[in-house]
């Protein structure tokens, strides 16, 4: 432990209202409450905002910085607004503040010399809305490619495909005629290009800009020409976007010293599939099966978070009712397995990534298939599905698993549920993960290979803002589930697993402690799914499916298998117009997770970046979203 | 892997006696390079999206494509028969994709697979998604589903082999690899301001010097949608159509535009029918 975190917090009694009172007195001039209806938090002056970031991280101990993202007013206030999440690593709500600039030359000084973490979002934001940050040591975009025209974010960005601003739309069949999207832009394609498009430019500059851009402090050109004076040689080598061992479409660029790792930049962008800006358009519940779609090994989780997020806003509203016990029980049962079931995916493909080419793999997921089963059963899909609901979930448990393959074998499949659900978590999952930790634990390669490799130590680790398996691998054991618990989670009994190292095994190691930990919730998720059989699944009379969102801004977050899955919806506007999200921004693990990857494969060999990266388990859907 | 039948290979028009029939197979060069190419398919070992995680859990010990000689999923480009597709194509990976496709070795194929690669699926409004992936590159095989199960994966692979079966080295239509020279490469698109497909230079080109005079450029409103009226005058409307959708559409693209008119036109003839049929009844 550095000083940093070792240093005492004077205030550290303080609550989130006692921190605001502490930073009012201490800035009289700089901050504000937010006294907007349905919002909470400060609104600190731009001007001084690294100085109280600094107050806010050092004097007040929100060590951890959650989220950091923009939103913007156009219309209702006219300016755009930066969002800073920020977290105490001992636990407890958040910090809310915010930043404004206008919407003509944004530009808010960058806390990256705060919260390291807040990097890749503010590259983000500088991508996505515009913003200049002051400050920042690698500005330039990071999921669309450079020389992309305007940011698309902002509301008066419009798409090639733009049809209405809201869904549900008019309609796609007016009077009954088809009218498909193509058919509106003369290119018949999904492209928009600006009046004065310059015939000259057609020639693809985002490499160049990405290359002389990426803070290696080289250039191509002059690394040739070193080479003849130097005697090791030292290369820029490309991994991805297609490439076996990146887990989809992430791309690498390295600095090679021999076979060392000098310096590693993530590039991405790959799988940008624009899901914020499809979830403004959405109507709220439109967004539970894009949701699926973000970390899709996990769409369970992703959907936990996202209605936990609306339902906080709901609850501002006259007509919430909670969900009902149920409801919550079959959530988390649906979340644990979901876990378990990303876990062993995890395990398997780290030992692909090992070389141990598809065999532990095969393994690892074959008990995979029969949670999905459970999933198809119960929500229709297997992977995506879109289950749960605001205030409850959509179907409850089926009293029967069946084959859904119309086959002469169809009783091939057809188990009484609970009886299936219990032979899954007190024997097949508890055997599985066993069996993995007999043949890979001790083997030898492996520690070999993973044994400290791609070292987090665990003040790096919270100031990178990792979350999940990451930062418990580096010895902090913080987990959302214990640190602000949400559904039934304070009556659960299970342990926040922690390792002490922050290398690759750990990493390794924790995921199988938290298979155990899984298991062990599940089991008491079982006494209590029998104890509520027959209950309700929707609170209130029925299911609500267009709900009426009150105006105001929440942030739900959720332990999501690959670390803190975070949705910061805002609610704007008329009650009786259009229900769709002002802003909708994912807080995503795999993409805060890469912040630290270049700072950990520094020193390694090229063959351990692959190993790192799969130990960090990322998805792609959810890196780009 | 299965061993070899030679009834499976034995063209049926040329007699052999029964007895002969385990040894011996007569059959056309059609065919027995159809059924190569059918019984040892390698995919590449490329991922997009959702749809891989079901692509691997195909190649997995439940469902196991292998059985089919398709295990051999190879990592290079140039070593692949088959490229699937599996997930949403984005404007920035279109162009590696692209290029992918290029350096697979003839003869090769293209799978889409699921909703996104075939035509954007629930993405399809986003500014940074591909329509499909047949914009770009010809597809051989669609296979539906968001994600498709492994099921569909594995009868979208079906179809291919069937469509193997149907090729025929007489007609270079099918089999275009085995004419003269080399196929032409598909060009690699280009990140502008926003993708730009080297095929639409021309017309992107007309659209800026419209813009540059500023006349109305890029978006276009389609000619308002006729509605069928109940059987007044059908006469008068059809030229009407006809006309408005030319004007907007022939200083685009001439060949668009005669598309278009074509089907006003058709549209117009079924409306008046109907309106005729519902005048005869009434």
């Amino acid at each position: 432990m550095t000083d940093q975190a070792i240093m005492p917090v004077p205030t550290e009694a303080l609550d989130t209202q006692g921190a605001i009172d502490w930073l009012k007195d201490k800035y009289p001039e700089a901050v504000q409450d937010d006294t907007r209806q349905g919002y909470g938090g400060v609104v600190v002056d731009r001007s001084q905002l690294t100085k109280i970031a600094h107050a806010i991280r050092d004097d007040l101990g929100y060590d951890y910085l959650s989220s950091a993202t923009a939103v913007d007013y156009l219309g209702i206030s006219d300016h755009i607004e930066m969002v800073y999440h920020a977290y105490r690593t001992a636990g407890g709500p958040p910090l809310v503040f915010k930043a404004q600039t206008p919407r003509e030359n944004a530009e808010i000084p960058s806390v990256v010399s705060v919260w390291p973490g807040a990097d890749f979002q503010e590259r983000e934001a500088y991508d996505l809305f515009g913003i200049q940050f002051s400050g920042h040591p690698n500005l330039k975009r990071i999921l669309l490619w450079e020389g992309f025209d305007g940011h698309p974010m902002r509301k008066d960005w419009q798409e090639a495909y733009y049809e209405e601003e809201h869904k549900p739309f008019e309609s796609r069949w007016p009077k009954g005629w088809v009218r498909r999207a193509e058919e509106l832009n003369v290119f018949g394609k999904n492209v928009r290009y600006p009046a004065d498009l310059d015939l000259s430019r057609l020639t693809d500059v985002s490499e160049d800009s990405l290359y002389k851009g990426m803070g290696l402090g080289v250039d191509v050109q002059e690394i040739v020409q070193e080479g003849e004076h130097i005697k090791t040689d030292r290369l820029i080598v490309n991994m991805g976007p297609h490439h076996p061992s990146t887990h989809g479409v992430f791309r690498m660029i390295a600095e090679l010293d021999g076979e060392t790792i000098e310096a590693l930049e993530p590039v991405m962008g790959y799988l940008h599939r624009n899901h914020e800006k499809i979830g403004e358009r959405n109507a709220w519940l439109m967004n539970i099966p894009f949701t699926d779609r973000l970390d899709y090994i996990s769409s369970m989780g992703n959907n936990m978070g996202y209605v936990q997020a609306v339902e906080k806003l709901l609850a501002q509203g006259a007509r919430y009712t909670p969900p009902t016990y149920r409801a919550e029980v079959i959530r988390v049962l649906m979340v644990e397995l979901t876990r378990i079931v990303n876990h062993l995916w995890a395990i398997g493909f780290l030992l692909n990534d090992l070389g141990a080419f598809f065999t532990p793999a095969l393994y690892a997921i074959a008990e995979r298939e029969k949670v999905l089963d459970f999933f198809e059963a119960t929500a229709g899909s297997r992977m995506m599905c879109n289950y749960m609901r605001f205030q409850g979930v959509a179907k409850d448990l089926p009293e029967r698993i069946h084959s859904t393959a119309v086959t002469v074998n169809d009783k091939v499949r057809d188990y009484n549920t609970m009886e299936f659900l219990t032979e899954l978590i007190n024997e097949r999952l508890p055997r599985s993960i066993d069996e993995l930790d007999h043949f890979l634990t001790e083997s030898e390669i492996i520690k070999t290979r993973a044994m400290g490799v791609g070292i987090l130590p665990p003040e790096m680790a919270i100031a990178y803002s990792a979350a999940g398996p990451l930062l418990r691998a580096s010895n902090v054991p913080y987990d959302v589930r214990r640190a602000e618990p949400y559904s039934i989670y304070p009556e659960l009994d299970f342990d926040v697993c922690v390792r002490p190292n922050g290398d690759v095994y750990d990493r390794y190691l924790i995921r199988l402690d938290e298979m155990r930990e899984s298991v062990r919730i599940l089991k008491q998720v079982l006494q209590r799914l029998e104890a509520t059989h027959g209950e309700d699944i929707f609170s209130g009379n029925k299911a609500i499916y267009m709900p009426r969102v009150p105006v105001g801004e929440s942030y739900g977050r959720v332990e999501n298998p690959k670390g803190e899955l975070g949705f910061y919806c805002v609610s704007e506007g008329d009650p009786k117009g259009p229900q769709n999200p002002w802003r909708y921004h994912v807080r995503a693990p795999s993409f805060i997770n890469l912040t630290p990857l270049g700072v950990m494969c520094k020193g390694h060999k090229v063959a351990d970046v692959v190993v790192i990266l799969g130990s960090i388990d990322i998805v792609l859907g959810e890196t780009d979203r | 892997m299965s061993t070899l039948d030679l009834r499976e290979l034995h063209d049926t028009e040329f007699p052999v006696p029964a007895d002969m029939q385990n040894n011996v197979a007569i059959t056309s060069l059609s065919k027995i390079y159809n059924w190569s190419r059918r019984s040892s398919l390698w995919p590449m070992l490329f991922g997009l999206a959702c749809c891989a995680i079901e692509m691997i859990a195909t190649a997995a010990s439940r469902y196991d494509f292998s059985r089919f000689g398709m295990e051999v999923m190879r990592g290079s480009p140039r070593q692949s028969d088959l490229m699937i597709v599996s997930g949403t194509v984005t404007k920035k990976m279109v162009v590696p994709i692209v290029r992918l496709y290029n350096q697979m070795p003839e003869p090769k194929y293209v799978m889409a697979m699921g909703a996104c690669a075939s035509g954007g699926g629930p993405f399809k409004e986003g500014y940074n998604v591909v329509s499909g992936i047949d914009q770009y590159v010809p597809v051989d095989v669609y296979v539906p589903g968001c994600p498709p199960t492994p099921q569909a994966l594995m009868y979208g692979l079906i179809s291919l082999q069937k469509k193997f079966d149907g090729e025929s080295l007489a007609n270079l239509d099918d089999v275009p690899w085995y004419g003269v020279g080399p196929s032409d490469a598909v060009p690699i698109p280009v990140l502008g301001p926003d993708i730009i497909d080297p095929r639409q230079a021309e017309l992107i080109r007309q659209q800026a010097m419209l813009a540059a005079q500023g006349l109305p450029f890029g978006r276009r409103e389609l000619p308002a949608v006729a509605v069928p009226q109940p059987a007044v005058a059908p006469v008068e409307e059809k030229p009407a159509i006809a006309a408005a959708s030319t004007e907007t559409a022939e200083e685009i693209d001439p060949e668009k535009a005669a598309r278009l008119a074509k089907r006003e036109a058709a549209l117009a003839r079924k409306r008046a029918a109907k309106a005729a049929a519902e005048g005869n009844e009434g």
